[in-house]
């Protein structure tokens, strides 16, 4: 009987094979086949995504993969955008870049989200890593212009450096004028969150100038109006524009001027910026707007007629960021104008008014969905909302993968039948059946999550707020949600019985976030003890948790896996639960 | 339902009102807690306008509705440069170990602004006279312009120094007396 012998590859053909695989989750599964295709997986891994900068050491990532060229690290919770985690909370990048810059000298990418970065991380990188290519920085904070200018003086290659909605302290240092004369390579450049009066235009037409590949500009509230002709007529190859203040005094020399520029670039596909906009410079841009594919007016505080003039020019439309002036009528021509329609996002002008300012209700809403028949993602801030609208929209578009509404009063019941609005989420869930991410908000019971729990398969990722009765809801979706990964809840009725049932539930999600529930400093400690892969950090500001009675709630609760043990940058008002009892806080 | 029952025109409106949550609960059922600092609002659809004696202020939850705060400012469409958002501009002064800032859109003139700077720091500017700058005090105010040279507070009209102010710096000393001194 011969003898099976396993058919195998030489080394250098296998990573032929692995190169061709560029998906995190595909590599992971290769890396599981067996030792040996792990071992040659990890050394040609190029990309390494990890989703909480705490779930592991960056010792650990270079050990396993000491050939990566690009990092993407994310820090802190989501909803650190809203103010809800406190400054020093943590999410420091420079232990990375030390990391880094010693063991893997060829790095050329970087990607961070919500995480401190400070001008001497930003000078680290610009000395180690001599064929950097792109830095994008999103919602990060902790840096000024001065390490962004070190990035630009001595980063020969970079191609790449994109800063969204970062806190940049600017300190006018003529950021552009640091790129050298001889420095031709950008492709991408996003500086729209820099606040500094001082942009020297000259030094910003002599670089668009002279890199002849870039593609993607947006400039700051700081350029104005007149200078954009100029620096669209010198990169006619433009993709990706996104303006200044869109204001000037009116004349009609610079209006043909800017209408002129506009056309003459022809592959220009997506406009954002516009702040200050008047609006009869508006149609300047009517030459591009057949090619539109995405367009961001969220800072524009243009009125519904004006809005609905520029999106019925807009026929190729895929995506649309708007505040709630287009009203329900401008949705209405955006659901006749726009069949390509994909994203939506509805900003509110007047978050903290207490009246409507506009007439933007959920039928605006109804009818996108039922005009846009590709329509996938949903953002929607209003004021009011009813299961009936939600039923519809759920109807009509099942193809959703992300669908967030905000009403803006907390607990909003249906205002047709002052019901919960369970149903209504519910038909959601049922059927849109490959929803990833929902957001929920208006009055809603322990029902909803019944329904979540049972329909929604695909979530990953869930927002809840002002909502539920009972442990029971949380229940429901710890124990139904099986794709869920990350979960955030505010100001909901929610403790310990469910956590607790559904510890080991926690440990295959990224992160919990919890805050003004019902959690008890007690369950806290046995969830840490009880759990070791789990950090269980007690977030509060009122002093240290043992100080008060165990049964009293904390006031935010941060509960991740991790692989990396408690971490050591923990600022006075964050306790991590230790898993050793005989190591408890006195 | 707290606030004012209007009586207005005889009618109790409070008795027929619509509210939120289910009939014969009250509102103090649903969960309370430390964030949700606010006012009942009344529902949509009912007119407030010709009931109340202006409403108490809406206290804000923090971090409620979920918007990023740079969105924040979008309320009012601008009709002239000369509305919207404040000029936030940073103030130091010699000696004080931490700056401060303030919005110069709320001061209508010099007098009122260098009032406020001295409160805040609490000492006192001089006397300003176009010939001599600031006599009588050791401080002397002054802003960094647009074109990046530091001029005296005072020396060109409120509006153009309004745009033009990028951050203010109140010069003690021997700096100070140079800039008064003429020339």
């Amino acid at each position: 009987m011969h003898k099976k012998t396993a058919f195998s590859f030489p080394d250098e053909v296998l990573e032929h094979v692995f190169s061709f695989i560029q998906s995190d989750k595909d590599r992971n599964s290769v890396s599981m086949v067996c030792k040996s295709w792990y071992e040659i997986e990890r050394w040609c891994r190029r990309k390494v995504f990890v989703g909480n900068c705490y779930a592991v050491s960056p010792r650990m990532v270079i050990k396993r993969f000491p050939e990566i060229r690009s990092i993407e690290l994310k820090g802190k919770p989501h909803f650190a955008d809203f103010n809800l985690v406190p400054d020093g909370w943590g999410g420091y990048v420079f232990p990375w870049i030390v990391e880094m810059a010693g063991a893997v000298p060829w790095l050329e990418e970087i990607k961070l989200k919500r995480m401190v970065v400070t001008d001497e991380s930003l000078e680290l990188i610009a000395k180690s890593f001599k064929n950097f290519k792109a830095l994008v920085l999103s919602s990060c904070e902790g840096f000024s212009t001065d390490g962004l200018a070190a990035i630009a003086a001595s980063c020969k290659n970079l191609k790449e450096l994109d800063l969204r909605d970062c806190d940049v302290d600017d300190l006018s240092g003529h950021l552009l004028s640091h790129f050298p004369d001889t420095y031709t390579s950008l492709v991408s450049l996003n500086i729209s969150c820099l606040g500094s009066d001082e942009v020297s235009f000259s030094t910003l037409e002599r670089l668009v100038c002279r890199c002849t590949n870039l593609r993607t500009l947006r400039l700051n509230r700081a350029v104005p109006l007149d200078k954009i002709a100029n620096i669209l007529r010198r990169a006619p190859q433009l993709v990706d524009f996104g303006t200044g203040t869109y204001a000037a005094d009116l004349r009609p020399d610079s209006y043909s001027d800017l209408a002129g520029a506009f056309s003459s670039c022809k592959e220009l596909r997506s406009l954002s910026g516009f702040w200050d906009v008047v609006p009869d410079y508006l149609p300047a841009i009517y030459p591009v707007c057949s090619k539109l594919t995405s367009l961001n007016l969220s800072y524009a505080t243009i009125q519904s007629p004006e809005l609905i003039k520029l999106v019925s020019h807009c026929p190729n439309l895929q995506r649309l960021l708007v505040l709630d002036y287009i009203e329900d009528s401008g949705l209405e021509v955006l659901a006749s104008s726009c069949k390509n329609l994909q994203e939506l996002r509805v900003f509110p002008s007047d978050p903290f008014g207490v009246e409507p300012n506009v007439s933007l209700t959920e039928q605006g809403l109804v009818a996108v969905s039922s005009g846009c028949p590709k329509l996938q993602s949903v953002l929607y801030f209003c004021r009011r909302m009813s299961n009936e609208a939600l039923v519809t929209v759920a109807k009509n578009c099942p193809n959703f993968t992300r669908f967030r509404l905000c009403i803006i009063e907390p607990r909003t019941a249906d205002y047709q039948t002052l019901e919960p609005l369970d149903v209504g989420f519910g038909a959601i869930v049922q059927y849109c059946k490959d929803l990833q991410r929902l957001s929920l908000s208006g009055l809603l019971t322990d029902r909803v999550f019944e329904y979540i729990g049972t329909y929604a398969k695909k979530l990953e990722m869930l927002s809840v707020a002002f909502a539920g009765d009972s442990d029971l809801g949380l229940h429901h979706v710890l124990s139904g949600c099986e794709s869920l990964r990350k979960l955030e809840i505010r100001d909901c009725p929610f403790g310990d019985k469910a956590l607790l049932a559904n510890a080991a539930k926690l440990e295959t999600m990224r992160s919990l976030w919890m805050s003004s529930c019902a959690v008890s400093f007690r369950a806290c400690k046995l969830l840490g003890q009880k759990m070791p892969r789990l950090n269980v950090e007690v977030i509060d500001e009122r002093g240290p948790p043992d100080s008060r009675p165990e049964s009293c709630p904390v006031d935010k609760l941060y509960i991740y896996r991790t692989v990396a043990g408690s971490r050591f940058d923990m600022p006075p008002f964050v306790w991590t639960m230790e898993d050793d009892p005989s190591l408890q806080l006195s | 339902m707290e606030g004012s029952v209007a009586y207005d025109n005889g009618l109790n409106l409070k008795a027929t009102e619509l509210r939120l949550g289910l009939p014969g609960t009250h509102e103090e059922q649903q969960a309370v807690s430390s964030s949700t600092v606010r006012n009942n609002k009344r529902p949509n659809g009912e007119s407030d306008a010709r009931n109340e004696t202006a409403p108490p202020p809406k206290a804000q939850i923090v971090g409620w509705p979920p918007i990023r705060s740079y969105r924040k400012n979008n309320s009012q469409p601008k009709k002239t440069e000369s509305e919207g958002v404040g000029i936030y501009i940073k103030v130091s002064m010699d000696g004080a170990p931490y700056l401060r800032k303030i919005d110069l859109k709320v001061y209508s003139g010099y007098p009122e602004l260098l009032q406020a700077v001295e409160n805040m720091f609490k000492f006192t500017i001089g006397e300003y006279s176009e010939r001599e700058g600031y006599k009588g005090s050791d401080y002397a105010p002054t802003y960094e312009d647009k074109d990046g040279d530091w001029m005296l507070v005072g020396d060109v009209p409120w509006e153009m120094f309004i745009t033009s102010c990028k951050r203010l710096r109140i010069m003690k000393g021997s700096e100070a007396r140079g800039l008064g001194c003429g020339v």
